[in-house]
């Protein structure tokens, strides 16, 4: 039996014979892993994006919104009252042993001002957690704390697209600016998130202490109401159980009996991601199939070629027989021949693959990712179509009579 | 005992179909090492038949056929192309080279399958190459070289392995009587220096280089007797 280095090189001259041939053969394969490679790669680049942008929000949160309330027959929708207050924000944080951290906030909107420039943006009125909840960095300053809160001081952190818009490039830190009229200190500024998923720009924010939020900017009738309340579970597989635990406690803090309706409601933002997975597996997967049909495709334009060269060298075949070649050798030579053909294709598909999907990436602006996983699959999945499509053509020539053989025209 | 090739009782049946064709009809004969043996007949006659048992690439239907002592029709396929490689050198009347190969490695190609390592494949190809009286001519092509010139080759690569036997099937029947007698000649050597050789022909002047004629006829043979080589043209005369 001849080593596989033996047929590797027979398979080497026979493919350089023939090597318009053995490009236009390799095309499919070409085609088939160059569209898998840049499709998972843009799929991969696009989910990552997506991904980026929902843990953008922060990770493992409840929001915890206040709820319907139903007076004089109307039925307001979710949010429409103020049922949530910062005590019960304290009390989730005492008493909910899966919960890591909770950030209660105010929501309200303001025209900012500083020197000559001015901007309408949204102000939120935090704790010092909302930092570490929204997984924000401040790249200037500092946080809020919690005497700020307490002290209802008149700091701020400010967002980048707030900076820019007021300060253009200088430095914010330690400068007063008004919002609705009322002087603020820029104690910090918030480095940069970009886009919710929704689309909204998360660095057009102001975050000042709540209990300032809630005595001067928003001038509430109940002080001690808030908005919403972020809750961060301590990790992902708590976060039902967290869940559980603040549904719980506010039922019993909020007396939600049998005949009285739930005034608040918890979502999930973590059903977003898994929404979002589920969309780019389903994607993934469609891709996929397309990128094996070609495969498919290609592996039958392979075995066709490989059929017409066993018929064309039949008399080779015959030769190598009569000259002591054994059935194995005959399909060693065959086989690797197709697996040489298509491993090459694997190999220009997927160089054209990244360099498409660089392209794409460039024309969209989408990241792209490509992993070795990817390339390490794709390489052998040319591989076994050679193998697979190959056997075939192989066994026939394998099987060739060589009397008959060596008496071929 | 010096039998290199012993044939006992050997029937050969084709079917094609319904039909079945008789091809070998009981042929007996041995062959001592050492012999230059030509089998003659019409087509038809089984003489291809007989050489394709011979060479192990059809076994008889009936009847043993003992190479070197050892009863081929027991063999296994790959025992088969083990027996074909090291015992047997392959002479084709249309040389059957690989194209697009040089005549260096279409002489290698038998020590390839034998797993004899580069160097020394090319060593024994050279060898073989200038008992022919190639040599200088290893990097031709095969299409870069003449039908007396490919048919030497071809020699060579029969050669190459040591054989016990050189089976020629009509060596020279694609070419001019000229270079016929050129072959011829190197057979002539080649046997002089103690190599079995049968050979499949037609042509009476091509026989008469040999030492003994086996003459077949409806798949039987007919005659058997050794050649002494009265109407043979010396060789030299006809190279002027």
């Amino acid at each position: 039996m001849t080593t596989l280095w033996q047929s590797l090189l027979i398979a080497l001259r026979a493919l350089r014979v023939n090597k318009m041939r053995a490009l236009l053969t390799m095309l499919g394969i070409i085609i088939g892993i160059a569209a898998v490679i840049a499709m998972v790669a843009i799929g991969a680049g696009a989910s990552k994006m997506i991904s980026d942008q929902i843990s953008s929000i922060g990770s493992n949160l409840l929001l915890v919104l206040p709820g319907s309330v139903t007076s004089g027959g109307m039925r307001s929708g979710s949010g429409g009252t103020q049922t949530l207050t910062y005590d019960d924000a304290r009390a989730i944080k005492a008493e909910c042993p899966s919960v890591a951290a909770v950030a209660p906030n105010v929501r309200g909107a303001g025209q900012v001002v500083y020197g000559n420039q001015n901007w309408s943006t949204v102000v939120y009125g935090v704790t010092p957690e909302m930092v570490d909840v929204r997984d924000w960095t401040i790249v200037a300053g500092r946080n809020i704390t919690q005497s700020d809160v307490d002290g209802a001081t008149k700091n701020c952190l400010i967002g980048q697209t707030v900076a820019d818009n007021l300060f253009g490039g200088t430095d914010p830190i330690g400068k007063i600016i008004r919002i609705k009229k009322i002087p603020f200190t820029v104690v910090g500024l918030l480095g940069r998130k970009g886009q919710s998923p929704q689309g909204q720009d998360q660095d057009d924010v102001i975050y000042v202490p709540l209990r300032t939020a809630q005595r001067k900017l928003l001038g509430s009738q109940f002080p001690n109401v808030v908005g919403s309340i972020m809750v961060q579970a301590k990790d992902a597989e708590v976060l039902d159980k967290a869940e559980e635990e603040v549904k719980e406690l506010l039922n019993q803090r909020h007396r939600i009996g049998p005949n009285r309706e739930v005034d608040y409601t918890i979502r999930n933002l973590s059903e977003l991601l898994a929404v979002t997975e589920q969309s780019s597996k389903v994607m993934s997967i469609l891709l996929g199939s397309v990128a094996s049909i070609s495969l498919v495709v290609g592996g039958i334009g392979i075995m066709n070629i490989m059929l017409v060269s066993v018929t064309e060298r039949t008399r080779e075949i015959g030769i190598r027989i009569a000259i002591g070649a054994k059935r194995r050798d005959i399909l060693l030579q065959f086989l690797t021949e197709a697996v040489l053909l298509t491993t090459c294709g694997g190999v220009i598909g997927m160089l054209l693959g990244i360099i498409g999907a660089r392209l794409v990436a460039g024309l969209v602006g989408w990241p792209t990712l490509i992993s070795v996983n990817t390339i390490v699959i794709a390489f052998a999945f040319s591989a076994g179509v050679g193998v697979f499509f190959g056997f075939y053509p192989a066994r026939k020539a394998a099987s060739l009579n060589p009397i008959d053989a060596l008496r071929y025209e | 005992m010096d039998e290199v090739v012993r044939l006992i009782d050997v029937v050969k049946i084709y079917s094609m179909g319904e039909e079945r064709v008789e091809a070998m009809k009981g042929v007996s004969f041995t062959v001592r090492r050492g012999e230059f043996v030509s089998i003659m007949g019409a087509s038809g006659s089984g003489k291809s038949t007989c050489m394709n048992i011979l060479g192990c690439l059809d076994v008889p239907t009936r009847g043993s056929y003992f190479l070197d002592g050892v009863n081929v029709g027991e063999l296994s396929a790959d025992a088969l192309a083990e027996v074909r490689n090291r015992k047997l050198g392959f002479v084709f009347q249309g040389f059957n080279l690989l194209a697009r190969t040089t005549a260096r490695q279409n002489v290698e190609l038998p020590l390839v399958y034998a797993q004899i390592p580069a160097a020394e494949r090319k060593v024994r190809a050279l060898e073989a190459l200038e008992k022919v009286g190639l040599a200088g001519r290893e990097g031709h092509y095969s299409n870069q070289l003449s039908g007396g010139q490919q048919q030497r080759v071809a020699i060579a690569r029969a050669l190459v392995n040591r054989p016990s036997i050189i089976l020629a099937d009509e060596p020279t029947g694609n070419l001019d009587s000229r270079t016929s007698i050129e072959i011829m000649s190197i057979f002539q050597e080649l046997n002089r220096q103690g190599i079995t050789i049968i050979m499949v022909t037609h042509e009476p002047d091509v026989a008469a280089f040999t030492g003994r004629h086996i003459i077949f006829r409806d798949g039987r043979i007919i005659s058997d007797e050794p050649y002494l080589a009265k109407t043979a043209v010396p060789p030299a005369e006809v190279q002027q």
